[in-house]
């Protein structure tokens, strides 16, 4: 009974070309301007049908964004399909996004005609029987059962706990990942029914666009990409700023390690992107916008291209919009896969055809961007916001968050914590909450360490200040940042040297090479990190000298870097060197002056012992030592010679009887950190060292600069 | 005749508002909204800077010019920031030292040491910029890049080892001459400069203009030298060597021996070229006047005749190879005439051999010339004779230089000579080739004597006179409408070429010339070279013609005698023979 989807009714004379203003009202309470009478009540249940409220047979969603599928998620459905063909059972596979937990993809949701659609985890390809038989045998299977969701319009089921008390999605206030993983992102009339596009459609018949801007600019949202600029603010300055064309670009060139949340909504809901956007293009007066994404996102490429055009097709994008007079027209222009050109000058210059380098500002990108026209470039994200902003005012919007950031924010919570995957909260909510909470802390019983929040640019947060409320400011007190929003959590077994190390050798290698402090320092920085983390065994010549002389000058050139880079990615490349050195200064200390990793992580400063009571003397050591650092006769006990170990610890691997063991610090009297909180001797790393250095205080007299 | 002119400015930008900043304690006045740095050189502040580029949109690369400015968090490039009423600036405080000094460190960490065989030993501006903030120790140590040097061109070579990326020779390429052969290639600290695909020059849409070598602040490109070639065959006594100067080069030399910009050397440069051992001393101003004659009747048979218009000159070989790569449907406006180099090479190797009866394989042919484009047309295909090139070697004014003082030649010393006839004679119009309009005021004096068989009453033509990137007048001569452009910078060039193609026809003439500012401000004139020293060179140049006696190509005896002996007349057979030539489209990898 699918009627012609590009407009309300059968009745209904408009086309994209003579479009209708009142399209979304139509779809959403019947036709106006026909006989409403005859088409309400299948208005109604159309609407149920798109909500899912009603379904007259079996649906099976499956969670198919890339995290779905890198779990299994294909194999899955073609378990599903064989399974339904194999039992002539009838049912519906909806492929949809990822509703957050990734790390219980794939999920899949069954509902039944009248009952409440329930969530399972992990249903890889050999679960889908177990699971089927038992629905079919109207049983619910509860050790796979992960929660029903709520709907009062179909029974529940008894026994099965709610979706929303789940200690994962319980503290989330989802407002941007509102219709991940339960809608069809293939299909932009389920958008609509829930409400899609209906924040767009009044808006452009009840706001001038700088009363759009106003409103933004009241609600307080922030940029969601790093920078945290004032989004309206930022909309007004392009607004204001005569020009013949207009851009918009949405940054969706997400390269944060380990961030992916503008995937994750690209892929799960890419209308609610476009309606952002078309908000966005109305408030700035531009009719041409660009979205700058990475192609290592296929799907979510794939699934952007089908919306636009679906949209298309509804005239919600293109010529006229909903016979508002204003036209937009998006593109996509696909990334290469350089961290760098997340930077919104770099990104410019990318869209243009050029090589993605920064340039100085000003001039602003509002002002004068892409192809030298005035241009908005807002992250995923921010734009998402924008259709409940718009929809629900801007006292609404402002009613959640702290003093100066407003709404939620989306996190990827990765790393070693017990649930992964998508959150959003409430900005204010403590860093704890989202680690402890909903990500349920740190698995087998380890420690907590650090979280990372921001990615490169962004700094650790240690166990002390774990209650740090997510807002852009409170995170900068503590040497963070907000970023774009990637959160690693870290446990006891994770050396912050090599962390530290980790991001420099990341953003050393993302440089753009411009300007000399981010290209030359930022290898620099990472040659000291490898030099304090290289054993003392492999080290030549002068080089133990040159290790010490790095050490020494690695806060100096750290702030140069932040001082003098030209984009953002240069002066935020030293925060994870910084931020460690802030917080786990203990550790590199233990590094530089025990030559030992405390997490035993850096492998050329472990040692390794052998155990002589329990050595069998069988040889096997010997035989997958890399640098023959193994000596013993058969039978006898085996001794490794620690001036060629390098620590890789195969010989540890392979004894059967667990004789090769790290070798035990001597406990020493106290550690140099000790003795520099005692005040016995001075920590080379110590802020006040560093403070009189530049004045020519230092002991050390090995800097001639004043 | 009556000259309109309509040279186009282009407009400031910056508003004439000033504001009053505080500099270093002290007030300074700047104009609103120009850069920081701008107004800090016109007040006497020193503010180092290794990629800025006067007139460019600063990029911001090299991060030497940061200063503190209140109210910024971070140090800010002081290239980049417009002025605004009230700005309090700290220029050379212990925070802009310690972090210049920094970033200077970090380049050396990445540059060879070297500098002691460096060709840009005492002029390397990286080498200047370490003496004035003390570097003296190495600070940071580590990997260093290591990259082959490119010899494959006959014009260039770089030496990526030494390239500090600063981009001003991609700049230049790109934004001032619109060739485009050279861009960043690579991320973070594997980032270099190269043509496309990591190949060699030679393969690449290079003109070989050598703009790029004028603005390196290092030793990572130069010219590729001919002063083996040359002390060789010297030191030959079975050569009979010849030498020819350029126009621009006797108003520029000076400068490297102490004089001030825009002194007129001619004199001595014969006479350091005589004391060199060349057994002949020729101006290469005297086949200007030979050009001038041969373009001008072309220009004169193309209108007279229908011939292809507008013509273009064709005596920048850049220029050349611009209009091959990227315009070849122009091709056929080009002047068939070859360059004043070229000819008197031919001229060199066919009249004066025959003269003096030497063995045209005897004779090595030596351009002294302030252009490293010359380099690569001197071995052009188009211009050897029998296998046997015209010119053999061309040097640079820079090698010029280097030889001299290889020499030990006490160059201000030397008593005044005067060059070797027959091709020592030039008029003062074939002296104007060194600057740009100079070949379209020689020809614009000629063409008027060939059409009315008088001359100009006062002989200047100031339209096409000056600095300005583009100029163009129209000329009434005899009822005659002839439009004439002046363009220099292939930028420029470029932009009228597109004019010309979407349909643009007034045109009669355009005289091409590939670096801005014309010859005097060549890839090959000393690295010393600055917008102040062409001013000064091309006034020169303006002087020389102002005080000379023979002012046109067609008044110049020696000129008239070549014809009568040997020649006949301007587009005759031996002309086209000796004198023209044909190009044809080239194509590049990109």
């Amino acid at each position: 009974m699918e009627t012609n989807p590009k407009v309300c009714c059968s009745a209904c004379w408009h086309t994209p070309e003579k479009p209708c203003p009142e399209l979304i009202e139509c779809l959403l309470n019947g036709s106006k301007c026909h006989d409403a009478h005859a088409h309400s009540e299948s208005v109604e249940s159309r609407l149920a049908r798109l909500r899912r409220d009603e379904v007259d047979h079996m649906v099976v969603y499956v969670g198919a964004g890339t995290c779905g599928l890198g779990a299994g998620a294909r194999k899955t459905i073609r378990a599903l399909r064989s399974w339904l063909a194999r039992h002539g059972v009838e049912a519906e596979i909806v492929e949809v996004g990822c509703i957050g937990l990734c790390s219980a993809e794939p999920l899949v949701d069954i509902q039944l005609p009248g009952r409440t659609r329930v969530a399972f985890a992990s249903i890889t390809e050999e679960k889908v029987a177990p699971l089927m038989d038992a629905i079919a045998a109207g049983r619910i299977p509860h050790e796979m059962v992960l929660g029903q969701h709520r709907n009062p319009k179909q029974s529940p089921w008894e026994t099965v706990p709610y979706l929303d008390e789940h200690p994962f999605f319980a503290p989330q206030k989802r407002w941007v990942l509102t219709n991940c993983g339960l809608i069809d992102p293939n299909r932009i009339d389920e958008y609509i029914a829930r409400g899609g596009y209906r924040a767009l459609s009044n808006t452009l018949k009840a706001n001038t666009p700088a009363e759009v801007c106003n409103i933004v600019e009241q609600a307080g949202l922030r940029g969601r990409g790093g920078g945290g600029f004032p989004t309206g603010k930022k909309w007004k300055i392009a607004l204001n700023t005569a020009s013949d064309q207009k851009y918009l670009v949405c940054n969706a060139d997400e390269g944060d390690p380990g961030a992916f949340m503008d995937r994750a909504v690209i892929e799960g809901d890419p209308h609610r992107l476009l309606e952002g956007m078309a908000i966005a293009a109305y408030a700035i007066g531009a009719t041409k916008a660009y979205v700058y994404i990475r192609a290592e996102y296929p799907l979510a490429i794939e699934r952007l291209k089908r919306a636009i055009q679906e949209a298309q097709q509804y005239g919600l994008l293109g010529y006229n919009i909903l016979d508002s007079g204003f036209d937009l027209e998006i593109n996509i222009k696909q990334g290469a896969g350089a961290f760098v050109c997340g930077e919104e000058t770099a990104l410019i210059h990318s869209i243009e055809g050029k090589r993605g380098m920064p340039r100085p500002r000003p001039p602003f990108p509002a002002v004068r961007g892409l192809f030298e026209k005035p241009t908005v470039i807002n992250n995923v994200e921010t734009l998402a916001n924008l259709p409940a902003l718009l929809g629900n005012g801007a006292e609404w919007f402002s009613a959640v968050g702290t003093e100066t950031s407003k709404g939620t924010k989306v996190f990827a919570l990765s790393g070693k914590v017990s649930r992964t995957g998508l959150v959003e909260v409430a900005m204010g909510t403590t860093l704890r909450q989202v680690v402890m909470e909903i990500g349920g802390g740190i698995p087998n019983g380890k420690r907590f360490k650090a979280v990372q929040i921001g990615g490169p640019s962004g700094g650790c947060i240690p166990e002390q200040h774990l209650d740090t409320r997510i807002d852009y400011e409170s995170l900068k007190t503590v040497g963070a940042m907000m970023g774009s929003g990637g959160l690693v959590v870290m446990d006891e077994d994770t050396c912050m040297v090599d962390v530290a190390k980790f991001f420099m050798e990341f953003i050393q290698r993302e440089s753009c090479g411009k300007c000399i402090p981010c290209r030359e320092g930022t290898l620099r920085m990472l040659e000291i990190l490898k030099r304090i983390t290289r054993g003392r065994r492999s080290e030549k010549g002068n080089e133990a000298l040159e290790r010490f002389m790095g050490v020494l000058y690695m806060t100096r050139l750290a702030e140069v870097i932040k001082d003098t880079s030209l984009c953002g990615l240069g002066q935020t490349a030293p925060n994870p060197v910084l931020s460690t050195l802030r917080w786990f200064r203990d550790e590199y200390e233990a590094h530089v002056y025990e030559r030992r990793c405390p997490a035993g992580v850096c492998t050329e400063l472990r040692t390794f012992e052998i155990e002589p009571d329990l050595c069998e003397g069988c040889g096997l050591c010997v035989s997958k030592c890399p640098t023959a650092a193994i000596v013993g006769l058969p039978r006898r006990i085996h001794y490794i010679v620690a001036d060629k170990c390098i620590g890789c610890g195969s010989c540890a691997d392979v004894c059967p009887s667990h004789a090769v063991k790290l070798a035990e610090e001597e406990p020493a009297a106290a550690t140099v950190a000790e003795k520099a909180e005692s005040g016995a001797v001075r920590s080379i790393f110590a802020p006040d060292v560093f403070e009189g250095w530049h004045e020519g205080k230092s002991l050390l007299r090995m800097d001639d600069d004043q | 005749m009556t000259v309109s002119a309509e040279t186009k400015r282009s407009g400031a930008t910056e508003s004439a508002k000033t504001v009053t900043i505080t500099v270093n304690g002290r007030s300074v006045e700047a104009r609103q909204g120009e850069m920081l740095l701008t107004a800090l050189k016109r007040a006497g502040i020193r503010v180092p800077t290794l990629c800025h580029l006067e007139n460019l949109f600063p990029s911001g690369a090299c991060r030497m010019c940061v200063v503190e400015v209140d109210g910024f968090a971070n140090l800010v490039p002081s290239c980049a920031c417009p002025v605004t009423e009230g700005m309090s600036v700290k220029t050379h405080s212990p925070r802009a030292l310690r972090a210049r000094k920094t970033i200077l460190e970090l380049v050396l960490a990445n540059h060879p040491d070297d500098c002691l065989y460096c060709v840009r030993n005492d002029n390397c501006e990286l080498r200047a910029l370490a003496a004035e903030l003390g570097v003296r120790q190495r600070r940071y140590v580590g990997e260093r890049r290591q990259q082959k040097e490119d010899l494959s061109s006959p014009a260039l070579v770089r030496d990526p080892e030494k390239c500090i990326l600063c981009g001003k020779c991609v700049r230049v390429c790109e934004e001032v001459q619109g060739v485009g052969a050279i861009n960043f290639v690579g991320r973070g600290s594997a980032t270099r400069i190269a043509v496309a695909f990591d190949e060699g020059i030679n393969l690449s849409s290079c003109i070989y203009c050598g703009q790029c070598i004028m603005v390196c602040p290092t030793g990572a490109l130069r010219e590729q030298s001919h002063i083996k070639e040359v002390m060789d065959a010297l030191k030959n006594p079975e050569k009979f060597v010849v030498v020819q100067h350029a126009p621009s080069v006797s108003v520029t030399i000076g400068e490297e021996f102490g004089l001030k910009p825009g002194a007129d050397v001619e004199g001595l440069l014969v006479a350091a070229l005589r004391e060199l051992g060349f057994d002949r001393v020729f101006d290469t101003a005297f086949a200007a006047d030979l050009t001038v004659m041969e373009e001008a009747s072309e220009l004169v048979h193309r209108i007279k005749t229908g011939g292809k218009l507008p013509m273009m000159t064709s005596c920048s070989p850049g220029w050349i190879k611009y209009v091959e790569e990227f315009y070849p449907d122009f091709i056929e406006n080009l002047s068939t005439c070859k360059s004043p180099q070229q000819m008197l090479g031919a001229i060199i190797k066919n009249y004066f051999a025959e003269k003096q009866n030497i063995a045209p394989e005897k004779i090595f042919s030596v351009a002294v010339m302030p252009c490293t484009a010359k380099k690569f047309e001197c071995g052009r295909m188009e211009m050897l004779h029998e296998g046997i090139p015209d010119v053999d070697a061309v040097l640079t004014t820079r090698e010029l230089v280097r030889v001299l003082r290889m020499r030990g030649m006490d160059f201000k010393s030397l008593t005044p000579q005067v060059a070797d006839t027959p091709f020592g004679d030039r008029s003062t119009a074939g002296k104007l080739f060194g600057a740009t309009g100079g070949v379209m005021e020689a020809a614009v004096r000629t063409a008027h004597y060939l059409l009315t068989g008088t001359d100009l009453p006062d002989l200047k033509v100031e339209a096409v006179r000056g600095m300005t990137g583009v100029k163009q007048a129209r000329l009434h001569i005899e009822g005659k409408d002839i439009g004439i452009a002046v363009v220099s910078g292939l930028g420029n060039a470029s932009r009228l070429l597109d004019e010309i193609r979407a349909g643009r026809n007034d045109l009669h003439f355009i005289e091409v010339m590939t670096c801005p500012g014309g010859c005097i401000a060549g890839g090959g004139q000393p690295h010393s070279t600055n917008l102040n020293a062409v001013k000064e060179r091309m006034q020169a140049l303006y002087r020389i013609d102002r005080e000379g006696t023979i002012r046109t190509a067609h008044g110049n005896p020696a000129i008239k005698r070549i014809y009568q002996e040997f020649l006949g007349e301007p587009l005759s057979e031996k002309s086209h023979h000796l004198l023209h030539t044909h190009y044809h489209k080239r194509d590049v990898l990109v």
